[in-house]
């Protein structure tokens, strides 16, 4: 006769808890969502680019059969890199890609609700600003990186099947393609770097973007260059250095020891744990999370306490 | 139980007072009128209330500080802060998703009741309604909302009076029960002045009247002379008198003076003044007052 009153008072526990979880995560979710809606360049932007991509490489298909009757007198390397070289390409595009609207998307995110007056509309209902400005982090950080990677890999499995169709009608053999377009290792390889560098490597710059967006009543794309562009002349001038520039290129650049990629891209097995936890112990990731959270904070300050613009 | 509480209440922007220890209690299920002159305070005043500002004092929303407490506090509380602040790239249908989604008391089903009543149509973008469509499609989201305190602030400016008619209607019909407190802030003050339960006028930031519609109409009397009784009337040391068509219209307090309504009755047509008129006579005696006796 224990157990059912037991299960009852369970149930009743659940029930108990299930709100509060419910009003922890629902904000979140749907705060996701309705930057989705209303930045729609979010996706449109990475998917016209796949587009035109395709359309540029359907064409460039009609040299495939002549290139690849070369293949047999090339060395493996050669082989492999002029096989490999349009996929990279079209991974390098969405990259760039992701890294345009990242920025804009960023500068806009709490500027735009503001001159609008909607932040009026988004206030009155109960979320917090620290969900909101999480959920706008989220997008360059997370969201923008998994939308780049969909995108390049089914942009790269279509490639490889105009290819193979394109050879097949032309009586070749696409076996070639297959041995020597490691597509699944370059996904992977292509997931890290996304994730790794542009999400968490980037943070800071993706915080800055934010915090400026927050802060500037207009032109915020000019306050958000201006600031960087003065502290690097006054150096110049002053001591006659570069650190900051330095710094501010390394990071671009992925810093001196920042990524940890394999020596060879060709010659790697996968994305090992070692890698990944050879990059998370690096100071400089830290350092430029660190400086990412400082941002957000004063994001969520002055969207608590400025009104619309 | 007082839906809000404030005692001192103050905020100031550099070196302009805002509000100026404001002290004010509004009980719950009353429907309180704020009136001002332009920056008078009335926006300051209802920012502090939604935990929109920072502000010096004590304030008590529902029992809550609003400005620490602000998110549990926007489960109790709706507002309209102006007219067309809904997103413009937001369609009708995702407006009511996203309501959905984030408020725990909002009642979609009723939200969709409400726009089959309009002409709104779920697919159409907010860019696309008129200004008086957007303001309905608010509406319809927050009278969906099981909300204890509804704030409006200026909620029809700019709307044609059939829209301002139908928006105070709706609200009359479809929203109002006892336990729900609505502040309205609003220069268009005659046309709810049958729905008001009590006026406060706020002027230079500070509460400067403050009644309830009952007291208001017992205590306010407007008198339409008789040309022959003019000076009689005036006599009686009106608090504000103006020209009508053709006559002289007296505005009598009768806290003051003890004016009696029988008496004016004799004198010329007696009926309740506009809270427009107390106001413009409050707010002359507001600005005269400093410099002593007017003129």
């Amino acid at each position: 006769m224990t157990t059912p009153s037991h299960a009852t008072s369970e149930v009743v526990d659940s029930q108990r808890v299930a709100p509060a979880v419910h009003s922890a995560t629902r904000p979140f979710y749907w705060s996701v969502r309705r930057e989705l809606w209303e930045n729609r360049s979010l996706y449109i932007a990475p998917l016209a680019v796949a587009a035109l991509l395709l359309f540029g490489f359907l064409i460039s298909t009609a040299h495939l059969p002549a290139k690849m009757r070369s293949a047999p007198g090339l060395d493996p390397m050669q082989l492999s890199e002029m096989i490999e070289e349009p996929y990279n390409f079209a991974a390098l595009l969405l990259m760039g890609t992701y890294l345009i609207v990242g920025v804009f998307y960023c500068l806009d995110a709490l500027h735009g609700e503001r001159r609008d007056r909607s932040i009026l509309f988004w206030k009155s209902l109960p979320v917090s600003d620290l969900s909101t400005v999480l959920a706008k982090a989220s997008i360059p950080l997370v969201v923008l990186p998994l939308i780049t990677f969909a995108i390049t890999v089914v942009t790269q499995c279509i490639m490889l099947l105009l290819s193979c169709a394109v050879l097949a009608a032309n009586g070749q053999s696409v076996a070639i393609l297959w041995t020597h377009l490691p597509l699944f290792r370059m996904s992977l390889m292509l997931l890290y770097h996304l994730m790794a560098m542009h999400g968490l490597y980037y943070a800071p710059f993706y915080g800055w973007l934010l915090l400026v967006s927050a802060w500037a009543r207009r032109a915020p794309f000019l306050w958000a260059g201006l600031p960087p562009l003065a502290i690097g002349v006054v150096e110049k001038i002053a001591f006659n250095s570069t650190h900051f520039a330095d710094m501010l290129l390394s990071r671009v650049g992925g810093g001196p020891q920042a990524i940890i990629y394999p020596a060879q891209s060709s010659a790697m097995q996968s994305v090992s744990s070692m890698i990944l936890g050879r990059f998370l112990i690096t100071s400089g990731l830290w350092i430029g999370l660190a400086f990412f959270a400082a941002c957000l904070a004063g994001a969520v300050w002055l969207r608590r306490n400025q009104g619309p613009i | 139980m007082a839906c809000i509480e404030a005692r001192g209440l103050r905020k100031a922007f550099g070196t302009n007072v805002a509000l100026d220890s404001v002290n004010l209690r509004v009980e719950e299920g009353r429907i309180l009128g704020l009136i001002g002159p332009n920056g008078a305070g009335k926006t300051t005043a209802l920012n502090a209330i939604l935990g929109l500002t920072p502000y010096q004092g004590e304030l008590r929303v529902l029992g809550r500080d609003p400005w620490t407490e602000r998110d549990l506090l926007m489960r109790d509380v709706c507002f309209i802060s102006d007219v067309a602040v809904l997103p413009r790239w937001m369609r009708v249908s995702q407006a009511l998703e996203y309501v959905a989604g984030v408020h725990p008391r909002f009642d979609r089903a009723k939200a969709e009741g409400f726009l089959a009543k309009t002409t709104i149509q779920p697919a159409s973008k907010v860019r696309e309604l008129s200004k008086g469509m957007v303001v309905q499609l608010h509406l319809a989201l927050v009278m969906a909302i099981d909300a204890r305190l509804l704030v409006l602030d200026e909620p029809t400016l700019g709307l044609d009076i059939l829209y301002r008619k139908q928006f105070y209607d709706s609200l009359l019909n479809d929203y109002l029960d006892r336990n729900r407190t609505i502040i309205v802030a609003t220069h268009q003050v005659d046309e709810i002045q049958n729905v008001l339960t009590d006026v406060m006028f706020i002027d230079r930031g500070r509460i400067v009247f403050d009644c309830s519609m009952e007291e208001f109409e017992s205590r306010y009397v407007e008198v339409m002379a008789h040309p022959e009784q003019v000076a009689a009337v005036r006599g009686l040391r009106p608090m504000q008198e103006r020209q009508g068509i053709g006559r002289s219209v007296m505005l009598f307090d009768s806290k003051v003076g003890g004016v009696d309504r029988q008496k004016l009755c004799a004198l010329g047509e007696v009926r309740t003044p506009s809270i427009a008129d107390v106001f413009v006579a409050v707010m002359s005696l507001q600005s005269s007052a400093p410099q002593g006796v007017a003129r």
